[in-house]
């Protein structure tokens, strides 16, 4: 990297830290976080068509609250023709 | 009078909470107060060299736990400052030779006739912890603006929350400001959106706070030290009053550039 494309070492302090106090507040590591969420696009799957590869599945925090935020677009399906 | 018990603790070791109590207890006494502070560090004990007390030791914590004086007797007095008291840590002993309730009994028979009694808690979040903050009123949880620091002081955070002591107050100690504003260090800011707590003081990095403790004298006596002087907003704010936060910005203009240049900044 050169000197004027170098990421500052507060910012990636910072963004470290925000993913370490996340799994350290939730007990949870990112290969336990990985195994939940191929464990909920399951149990999605079974009843609607999902698009694996724009499910967003991640912990957020607010203050000292955690939380676990989903986005999970269906897949476009044509409507069944009726008769 | 009945005393209010603030326990200072950190999780991470070395980012100045023996400090942090020696200078709070300083200045709250300084303002009339009348303070005893206790070394929680049974076995580690540093508050005695930090206040510039250890030559007057004769009993401490441990003795008075286990009968061998009255609380009185532990209590020794500032060189300086006579409403000011220090209960010394045993230093020959471990951490189980207190128990959480013995914390809370003789915080109990200080509360009476003192205002403050400030709790120096050790490393950790094991026994003396516990210990440590056993008779908290309210806790103060002291980092350094560095991703470890923060990272425990996360952890502590997540534990008083635990036990019902929280929510605690911040203090981000030993900031440095040109490194702040060049971005290589984690700002106040970014400190208090990461642990979400309430901040009670940001103490600058200040050479004069080894000095004052090479001295057994905190740096609150000392008028000019910027962090003497963050120190001493903190003493008022834990008593009451709402004192703005000092202006942290790098300081420019010649003298700085001079020293820059001499090679001292």
């Amino acid at each position: 990297m050169g000197f004027f494309s170098r990421k500052r070492s507060a910012t990636s302090a910072k963004e470290r830290l925000q993913l370490v106090l996340v799994h350290d507040r939730t007990d949870l590591t990112p290969g336990q976080l990985d195994e939940l969420k191929d464990d909920l696009l399951k149990a999605i799957s079974k009843y609607i068509e999902i698009d694996p590869e724009a499910v967003r599945i991640e912990l957020e925090k607010d203050g000292r609250e955690q939380r676990l935020v989903a986005d999970i677009p269906l897949k476009h399906m044509p409507r069944h023709r009726a008769g | 009078m009945t005393a209010k018990v603030i326990t200072v603790t950190s999780g991470k070791g070395g980012v100045g909470k023996t400090t942090a109590v020696a200078n709070l207890a300083t200045a709250l006494a300084m303002d009339g107060k009348r303070v005893v502070c206790i070394d929680g560090d049974i076995g580690l004990r540093n508050l005695d060299v930090v206040m510039g007390l250890e030559n007057r030791i004769v009993y401490d914590l441990v003795d008075v736990i286990e009968g061998r004086c009255k609380l009185k007797q532990a209590m020794i007095r500032d060189k300086h400052l006579p409403d000011l008291y220090l209960i010394p840590a045993a230093q020959t002993r471990d951490k189980n030779a207190v128990s959480p309730s013995d914390m809370v009994r003789i915080c109990n028979d200080l509360r009476p006739d003192t205002d403050f009694v400030i709790v120096d808690s050790p490393a950790g979040i094991e026994r003396g912890f516990r210990n440590a903050i056993a008779a908290a009123d309210s806790v103060l949880v002291v980092t350094n603006p560095e991703v470890s620091a923060v990272r425990d002081a996360d952890r502590v955070v997540g534990l008083l929350e635990a036990e019902e002591k929280g929510p605690p107050s911040l203090i981000i100690n030993r900031l440095n400001p040109n490194l702040v504003k060049n971005n290589d260090m984690l700002s106040a800011e970014d400190v208090l959106d990461l642990l979400g707590i309430r901040l009670i003081g940001i103490v600058p990095e200040d050479e004069n706070v080894i000095i004052g403790s090479n001295r057994g004298a905190p740096t609150v006596g000392d008028a000019k030290s910027r962090a003497g002087q963050a120190f001493r907003n903190i003493a008022k704010r834990l008593q009451g009053e709402e004192v703005p936060f000092m202006d942290l910005a790098p300081q420019s203009g010649l003298w700085n550039a001079i020293q820059r240049f001499a090679g001292r900044k």
